[in-house]
């Protein structure tokens, strides 16, 4: 192997500028200047030729390029098959589809007005509860946590992401929903009643069941990545705001959250897309009835669970291109969220020096 | 301290209780969330343990009425559906994680594609499955297997694409110089030399992509459907364990509701398994080829 590759090297000198007939090892040292100071050596050239090896190179990359592409082929493609296939559904209702109530598939009236509201209902309540207990998580893993128990508790919460959206949506059926029938519900309507979001009977399914488990769905997310941006805030900041005198958690203010916050939003961002789109375990709990009422005990209906539930038994065009335009409307929802949520967490995590502040 | 005033001492005991008011806040936030994942691991073990059985991975389910059967068909058919799954989804995953890693470093195309990839990867698993049941089960007539291989392995290849860039970002630059510098052309450095150094990551995030979707319903609903049978036909309707799963919880029988547990903890036990076991193999291979 190596032979060969010796022998052309020597033939490919003879060309070059040699004043003296020198010796082989002469030679080598006249070469390696040769080959650092020009690209257009005569042993790159020869390498780069051999073996149709510039050939090999760009079909590699073709290849490689237009796997790469494929992920703007899939995007594209799903946008384009929803659209055609929903075009019936848009070109009667327009959007008027997003502002009424009505859903009746024997009339065929349809408006995704219920849907919206249960998705952004269930979605905000879950932000609402998994937010401060997500930052306190991370609070605690990066700022507080013994370092023996750092590793157990962050794999026991990255556990939570493991595990199926239907085993989550099982565990709610049989554990969750009794639960808020019986214990969580009663309480609530006692002590909060007057505010007027626990009224009506209290069958456990609901709103309010389908905001907890898309919670305890969400925390893993949200609560890891505010991690990453809380641990790429450079310790110098910890100490500076240390030195000043102030206590600990006055340094996890003023020197970790206020210089990652924009990263926090973007982490919440994250799971509020992940929130919209989930669809097993909602669907498995929030009773499924298209209903707009300002009770969180009353059942509801999401974008995501309106698709499961009725897509394999719609009979009529119509009530299918309707249900394809839901899932349009759910797709470029979550697009938007997720673009604003990517490109915030990046601005922080990529090459944040931390401001100051 | 007699540079301290009065107000001063004050401020500093209600900074000083403040700190330890959220640091408390923090640990019961940390036990909050740690609650819900014991229940829910205790719940599947005690439940699930207590209806296993050997008839659930031999039997096929029973007819309503009857007790026993079991999820074997299931089981099968989700192998057959991830094994399709990652059949496409892995290589193309990784082809596009070479490009980023390799050629498209710092170019315009590449950080869209990145992005595009983070995008993709936060699409809902419903709409997956509609988008494929109207390009492949709308074309063929019928639900299959194939349909739902398609739809989980376009899950599979943005999770698998910015793994395989961020490992092969680790790979040291001197390593592939070296490759180059002896006349290994940049198809064979990128292949024998970046991939296989980064290998076991690449192979763990395979892994994670394997364990994500091997859990989803929301885009088999439409595609593969289910099946109450044995079927090995690729392009008929096939029964998967999530999918049945499901069938079973949302039913009005007791029976049913048991055999849900069984097979949730039997998911989750295959999947953490075969990442385990692909990992102890992955991290063997490396070792003997690495040094």
């Amino acid at each position: 192997m190596s032979s060969t590759r010796m022998t052309p090297e020597r033939e490919t000198s003879s060309p070059l500028p040699v004043p003296t007939p020198v010796s082989p090892p002469a030679a080598f040292a006249d070469m390696a200047p040769a080959v650092a100071s020009t690209t257009l050596s005569p042993i790159r050239d020869y390498l780069s030729k051999r073996g149709s090896g510039r050939l090999a190179d760009d079909s590699f990359a073709a290849v490689m390029l237009i796997c790469a592409c494929s992920i703007f082929a899939i995007v594209l493609f799903i946008f384009g098959i929803l659209i055609m296939h929903s075009r019936l559904s848009l070109a009667q209702f327009g959007w008027k589809f997003f502002t009424t109530q009505a859903w009746d598939p024997v009339s065929g009236d349809f408006g995704a007005l219920p849907f919206i509201y249960g998705t952004l209902a269930t979605s905000l309540l879950a932000l609402c509860m998994a937010v401060p207990l997500a930052l306190g998580v991370a609070i605690f893993l990066t700022e507080l946590c013994p370092r023996p128990l750092r590793a157990p508790i962050s794999f026991l919460t990255e556990l939570l992401a493991a595990i199926p959206s239907v085993v989550y949506g099982l565990w709610a059926v049989f554990v969750l929903v009794p639960l808020m029938r019986d214990v969580i519900g009663p309480f609530l309507s006692k002590t909060l009643g007057w505010t007027g979001f626990f009224d009506g009977p209290n069958f456990g399914v609901g709103l309010l069941t389908a905001s907890m488990i898309l919670a305890i769905m969400i925390l893993p997310i949200i609560s890891s990545l505010t991690r990453d941006i809380m641990t790429a805030v450079p310790n110098s900041q910890r100490e500076a705001v240390l030195a000043l005198g102030a206590t600990r958690w006055e340094m996890i203010r003023v020197g970790v959250l206020r210089n990652s916050r924009i990263g926090i939003v973007g982490a919440v961002m994250l799971g509020l897309g992940r929130a919209l789109g989930e669809t097993m375990a909602v669907t498995m709990v929030i009773g499924n009835h298209p209903d707009i009422s300002k009770s969180l005990f009353a059942p509801g209906y999401t974008l995501a669970s309106v698709i499961a539930n009725e897509f394999s038994e719609a009979t009529g065009d119509l009530y299918l291109s309707a249900l394809i335009e839901i899932g349009l409307a759910l797709f470029l929802v979550t697009i938007v969220v997720n673009a604003i949520a990517r490109l915030m967490v990046w601005a922080v995590t990529r090459n944040a020096p931390a401001r100051v502040i | 301290m007699d540079f301290e005033s009065k107000s001063m001492r004050r401020n500093r005991a209600t900074r000083s209780a403040t700190n330890y008011f959220v640091s408390g806040l923090c640990i019961l936030a940390t036990i909050l969330v740690i609650l819900p994942l014991l229940a829910i691991l205790f719940y599947l073990i005690y439940k699930g343990a207590s209806s296993l059985n050997l008839a659930f991975f031999t039997h096929v389910p029973a007819p309503v009425g009857e007790t026993g059967g079991g999820m074997a068909n299931s089981i099968v058919g989700s192998g057959i559906i991830l094994f399709l799954a990652s059949l496409m989804g892995i290589p193309i995953g990784i082809a596009a994680g070479v490009y980023l890693a390799e050629f498209g470093r710092g170019k315009t195309l590449a950080n869209a594609v990145r992005f595009t990839a983070d995008v993709l990867n936060g699409v809902p698993s419903i709409v997956m499955g509609i988008s494929i049941y109207s390009l492949i089960v709308v074309q063929q007539k019928h639900f299959s297997a194939l349909a739902g291989g398609v739809a989980l392995a376009v899950m599979m290849v943005p999770t698998i694409t910015r793994t395989t860039e961020e490992m092969l970002a680790t790979v040291p630059h001197a390593i592939r110089e070296a490759a180059l510098g002896l006349g290994v052309p940049k198809w064979r450095t990128a292949i024998s030399v970046s991939l296989r150094t980064a290998s076991p990551g690449i192979i763990t995030g395979c892994m994670l992509a394997f364990a994500r979707v091997a859990g989803e319903t929301a885009p088999l609903l439409f595609t593969a459907f289910g099946n109450q049978f044995w079927s090995f036909n690729l392009s008929q309707p096939i029964a998967a364990l999530p999918l049945q799963i499901y069938v079973y919880a949302i039913s009005p029988y007791d029976e049913w509701h048991r055999l849900a547990w069984a097979g949730s903890l039997v998911l989750i036990v295959l999947i953490m398994v075969s990442v385990t076991l692909v990992r102890i193999f992955a991290n063997r291979g490396a070792l003997k080829g690495g040094s």
